[in-house]
Parts: C-alpha cells; structure tokens; sequence
C-alpha cells in the first residue's frame, strides 16, 4: 500500500536525510521524499498499519532533522 | 521593498530582518576603535553572532544529543565558535551571516519556482455549476457525478470531463496543450478539464468524475514526476552522504596533523601560533563541507524543467526521464498518427469500365458493405459516401462478415458485396489488376444473389467461395495526409543528435516507403503485425547498443492507442495527441498532449537544456569545493573564500537552476 504525505522541510539535504530515516523505519518497504513538491510517498510493508509505522516515521525524521513536519 | 517581502513567508522574513541587524552591526562593530578593549570587544561581537546565529547553534546541540553530529548546523556551529576562538571575529561572525544569507536565498528561490510552476499548471478548477432540477448551484468539483449536468459560463475553466449537450464556444486549451489556437465545440463534442471558455455557455454532460478527469490527472502526473529520481540525483544524495563526514574528518586530520607533521619533519618548534595556523586551515574546511549548494540545485532544475514542459504541453513523468531523454540516439515511430494525421481520405475511386456500373455507385456499394466496421478504412469510405449528402441506411444491409486482415463481405440489397485488400480478391477468386496508386487500396467486387438461389438464404460463410462467380467492379484509393510539420521534425531531430530515424507501419510497403522518403526517414519496416513491432524495437534496441554505445537511448513515439508494449519496452515512450487519453498517459514516460511532431523536437530540447543545467551545477560546485579545500590546506584561501565556496556557489547553483524553467522559446 502507498501513502503520499505533505512535509515541510527547509532544505533539500534535510529532505534526503528524512527520506533516507523513512526507508529505514520498521513497517516502510519505500519511501520516496519530494523536496520540490513537498511530499513524502511511503510504501509500506504488508500487513503494516500505516497510521503507527507514520508515528515512528515522523520521529525518526525528527531526529535526523529536528525542523522538519510531516502532517499525518 | 515592499514588494519583495510580501512573497515571504513569516519564517523568511523574522530571518531577512536578523540578518540586516547582524550586518549593520558587523559594520559598526568593525569600524569602532575597539582593539583596546579585548573583553568588551568579545561581548559586542557576540551580540551580531547570537542574533543571526541562535537557531543554528540551537540545532546543532539538538543534533548532537541525537547523535546526529554531521549536519549543516554543526559544522557551522564548530567553524563559527573555533573562528571566534582564535579571535577572529569578524570572521565568526560573517561566516554565520552569510551562511544564513545562503539559506534564505535558498527557501526564497525554492519558493518562487514552487509558485511559478504552479502559476504555470494553472489548471485546476475551484468549482463547477452542477445543474439540479433547472437550478444551478456552485459545487466543489470532488461532489460532481458522472452523467450530472454541468454549466460553463464563458471565462470559466472546464471543472470536469464531458460531452457537450448545449451550446457552442471555442475553447482555449493552451494551459493544456501550448497551443494557442482555441478549438470550437459543439454539441456531441468531448472537452477536456483545464481548457478555458473563451465566448458561449455551454451545458456539459460530466463523463469522468473530478479525480478520473483531465486537469486532475495531468496535475497528479507532473506533482508525482519528482519521486522517479534521476541517476544524477540518486549520485547527488549518495555523494551528500559521505562528504561530509570526509571533509570533517579531514579537517580534523589537518588540525591535528598538520602540526605534528610541522614540527617532526620540519623541525618547527610548537607554538601557538602554528597550532592556530592549522587549526584555522580546518576551520575553513568546516565552512566548505556543507553538500546544500549541490543537493538543493539537482531536484530544483528537474522541477522547473519539468514544469515548464508542462506548460508547453509536454508531460515528462520523472526526472529519471528526462536523462532517457536528453540521450535519446535513435527514434522509432510509428507512421499512422505520428507522421501521418490517421484521417484516411478517400483520394480516388476508380471504377472498372467493362462493367456499367459509375464511381458513385460503386463507393455507394462499399459504404454501404463497411457500414458496420469501425476500422479507419471503412469510416473514411462512408465519409467520402455522405460527403455527397447522401445518407447511409444501413437497413440495406444484412449478414455482414469481417474477414480478418482482408476486408467485409455483406449483402447489399439483392447482391452481394465484398470490400477488402488484394488478398480478399484472390481468396474469392477475383481477376483484379493491381493499383499502383499510392495509399490504401480497398477492391470492391461483387455477385448476385441468384447464384445462390436453392434455399434462399443469404450466402453463408461456407459459401464464400461456392455458387457463381464474382465480377470486379473497381477500387477505391484511400491516403492518409502527411503532418505539415513532420519533414521539419525529423530534420530538426537530426540536427539535434538523433542518428537514425526509423518507421514501422502495418501499411504496406509502398505506402509507407512514399511516406518516409517525403519526411525524410531512414529505415522503414511496413506490413507489421502489433506483435512484429515488439520484435523489432527489440532488434533495435540491440543494435542502438552497438552503435551508439550504451548511454544512447531508444525512444518510441506512437499514438498510445494499440502500441503499450512497444512504448513499454523502448528505453523512452512518447505518447502523442494524448489529450483525454487515458491508456496513452498510463502507458508512456513521456505524454505530448497535441499531435504536432514538432514537439517531439522540443521535448529533446528542454531534456537537454535542462541535464546541461544539472551538470553544469554538478560540476562547477564540486570543482569550486575541491579546489577550496585543496587551497585551505594549503593555507592560501581563507575564511572568506570558504564562504563563496560554500553561499556563493549555492547561489549561483540555485540561480542556473531556475533557467530550466524557461523553455518557451526553444
């Protein structure tokens, strides 16, 4: 299942750090971010429950880059 | 002023506002007598440095308790305090300044190419008047159902796919297609979301609904093209990833190297002096390391070069695409709707004189055997009949058989009639001569029924090929016209680097081979079955391989109507006068929305303009960087070079970037 989410982030290196944290979180088989367009798309595994694996995505993110948002 | 601040979001301008203070005060602080007065002077210089610099510092902290030490702010943070450290602090100062300059210019420029795009994709529809029991009501276009009535008052964009029931107008399509001629509609006519009414009201019949329509799908297609990362931008954010944490280190190898290198070999004695010598040689490293300049400007020229294709018309699906495309070596097209119009035209009609029977009639009794195909053969026959004013009725006719890859046989009135290819003829045993017209032939012949007289039924398949024999009544010439533009394309294609031009068609061979000598195609392959295509684009494939060496691609160009394998298995699919079709934008990586050659051409060119663009950002920030660093461990470029290494090159990164929105011209 994918999942296209608006984000906000200010840099585009951020924006390579959060789509990289995404990949690595439990529950995402991929995860495109799109600086230009300012929007993550996770593919998630199956069996996942997007709402939760979201969770984790967003504070991952969080922490390789503490200024970015991703709207849920 | 004014003008340029009202664009800003309120981040960019609390930062615009700090970072006028910060220099104002730099200035200041620079030109007071303040050398006397060490700690004073300290205290003041911190006052520019924390007002520009607190968030950075703030994040760098922040990172570090993630254990995120290598960003941006970090090294920053390290440069700044190390300069300040070593007393230079005009130098802390500045390098925060203007790194903080870099990224507003950064967010502001990312932010106008954001709206400008979106200015240029201005299709999207706020609303539609739905149509309820005679009341009109202004609706979202999400709650508009198929089959509902639609109302479009003259300046009102199209919200939503449909058929027109009432009214005529001309529609501006040119947000949809760069076309600036409007197209007119009337009732019975298909429009399309995003065009424009220019002059009457129209009553629309809804056909899709919002998400399925037009406007919304194009949208869908150029906001999503971003995700297919192209191979630079995949290099981009994998060359991110381990430059920076190289340059750290290396920048702490020659703060700690550097000295003790100095003193073994040549005998330096350790003093402070040298140890702050080297220590600001990494400091300038510090400054130097940050990837933004590169990794903002790569996805920044794909956006805008992709948007304004849009804008011409020309959908690219990814970026990954429009590297394919720059690189396109060699161009398979197909002939019927690429090169040709695909409006068969009966052009002649050439009756057979030994039997008495006139061109008219004879075109009458073909019409009317093709009356139930909806091959483009068969409805250009029946225009050609109806052009007269005559209609057709279609009652005339009754047991109609499609032969398949010859033609019809029916029964008209009282006779039966066949229409199809030369084959047809030799399986009924027709003595027919060969046309040597160029075109389509279909030969038209026929029996009467009394042949066939036992039973009284119309002749049955099997009896085909039994009861009385067949008399030849002549042929009728069918052509397809050559696009205006298609010659000029296929020069203008050589010119810009495609080596060979190649044609397929289900044609046969004369046909095709006079229309690729017309516009200039170096290879054709005519009668081809949709299998024999796949085959091939295969066999040519490997041959582009061979010849042009493995970078050059293989682009396909077809109608997107019965050609999805092909446009599949060529490196690139071009897709061509897609405009509402939906199997052509599935299929293709590359939608033209109009039929016009010529922007095959185009699309080549902004592909290209734009990859220029990238390598020329690539390479000229990974050069300037790596000379920065070789010249400070040398010791010869300082602080404020670093800083032009670092903001200076990202500006100008950022401002060619924003080039590759400009494409109207080409």
């Amino acid at each position: 299942m994918k999942k296209t989410y608006k984000i906000d982030v200010d840099c585009a290196n951020c924006a390579n750090k959060m789509e990289l944290a995404a990949k690595k979180t439990e529950g995402v088989k991929d995860a495109t971010v799109n600086f230009m367009a300012l929007k993550m798309k996770v593919e998630f595994e199956d069996g996942a429950d997007p709402a939760a694996v979201m969770q984790n995505v967003r504070s991952n993110c969080k922490i390789v880059e503490d200024d970015c948002e991703i709207f849920l | 002023m004014t003008k340029l601040t009202e664009n800003l979001n309120k981040k960019q301008k609390n930062l615009l506002l700090r970072v006028i203070a910060a220099a104002v005060m730099l200035v200041v602080l620079h030109l007071l007598p303040l050398k006397d007065y060490p700690v004073l002077r300290f205290l003041l210089f911190m006052i520019p440095y924390l007002t520009v610099g607190y968030d950075i510092l703030r994040k760098a902290w922040k990172g570090i308790l993630n254990h995120q030490v290598f960003d941006e702010c970090f090294l920053m943070a390290v440069a700044t305090i190390g300069a300040m450290i070593l007393g230079e602090y005009s130098e802390g100062v500045a390098v925060m300044l203007f790194y903080q300059i870099g990224e507003l210019f950064q967010s502001i420029a990312v932010g106008k190419s954001r709206r400008s795009i979106s200015e240029l994709m201005d299709i999207r529809p706020d609303y539609a008047n739905l149509e309820q029991d005679g009341e009109v009501e202004k609706v979202d276009p999400d709650e508009v159902e198929v089959g509902s009535i639609i109302v479009i008052r003259p300046g009102e964009k199209v919200p939503i796919d449909g058929i027109v029931v009432e009214g005529s107008s001309s529609l501006n399509t040119s947000a949809l297609t760069g076309e600036s001629l409007p197209r007119d509609v009337k009732p019975g006519d298909e429009i399309i979301s995003g065009s424009v009414n220019m002059s009457g009201l129209l009553r629309v019949e809804t056909t899709k609904e919002f998400d399925e329509s037009t406007a919304s799908k194009i949208l869908e297609l150029v906001e999503n093209a971003g995700e297919r990362k192209a191979k630079s931008e995949q290099f981009i954010s994998k060359f991110a990833r381990w430059y920076t944490p190289a340059v750290c280190y290396s920048a702490l190898a020659l703060a700690v190297l550097g000295p003790v290198v100095s003193i073994l070999v040549f005998h330096r004695t350790s003093d402070w002096a040298l140890w702050s010598d080297w220590i600001y040689r990494a400091l300038t490293f510090l400054v130097i390391s940050c990837p933004c300049a590169i990794v903002v400007s790569v996805p920044l020229s794909f956006f805008g070069g992709i948007g304004g294709a849009s804008n011409q018309g020309i959908l690219i699906k990814g970026s990954n695409f429009m590297e394919t495309l720059a690189n396109v070596k060699y161009i398979v097209m197909d002939k019927t709707g690429t090169i040709t119009k695909g409006n068969f035209e009966v052009t002649a009609v050439h009756d057979e004189r030994e039997h008495n029977i006139d061109d008219a009639h004879m075109l009458e009794l073909a019409a009317l055997a093709e009356s139930h195909s909806s091959h483009p053969i068969a409805s250009s026959i029946r225009r050609a009949y109806e052009a007269d004013g005559a209609t057709l009725d279609k009652g005339r006719v009754t047991d109609v058989q499609e032969v398949s890859g010859k033609g019809v046989i029916a029964e008209v009135d009282a006779l039966q009639v066949a229409a199809g290819n030369l084959k047809l003829m030799k399986m009924l045993g027709v003595a027919c001569e060969a046309c040597r017209s160029v075109g389509t032939i279909v030969y038209v012949a026929s029996r009467s029924e009394a042949a066939d007289p036992e039973n009284g039924q119309p002749a049955g398949e099997g009896s085909v090929q039994a009861g009385g024999s067949w008399e030849y009544l002549g042929h009728i010439v069918i052509s397809d016209e050559i696009k205006p533009g298609a010659a000029d394309a296929i020069r203008q294609m050589k010119q810009n680097g495609i080596v060979k031009a190649v044609m397929l068609t289900g044609d046969i061979t004369s046909m095709a081979e006079s229309v690729a000598r017309e516009v200039g195609i170096d290879e054709v392959h005519a009668e081809l079955l949709p299998e024999d295509k796949v085959t091939l684009v295969e066999k040519l494939l490997a041959e582009k391989k061979a010849a042009a060496g493995p970078k050059a691609t293989l682009a396909f160009v077809g109608d997107g109507i019965n050609d999805a394998p092909v446009l599949a298995i060529a490196d690139l699919g071009i897709a061509m006068g897609a405009l509402g079709s939906d199997a052509a934008i599935e299929a293709a990586d590359v939608v033209l929305m109009d039929d016009d050659p010529a922007k095959i051409v185009k699309a080549m060119r902004i592909a290209r303009k734009c990859i220029r663009i990238v390598n020329e950002n690539i390479w000229f920030a990974i050069g300037v960087k790596f000379t920065c660093l070789i010249l400070g461990a040398l010791g010869i470029a300082n602080m404020w070079l670093a800083i032009f290494a670092d903001v200076g090159v990202m500006v100008l990164c950022v401002l060619n970037s924003v080039r590759a929105l400009f494409v109207k011209g080409m």
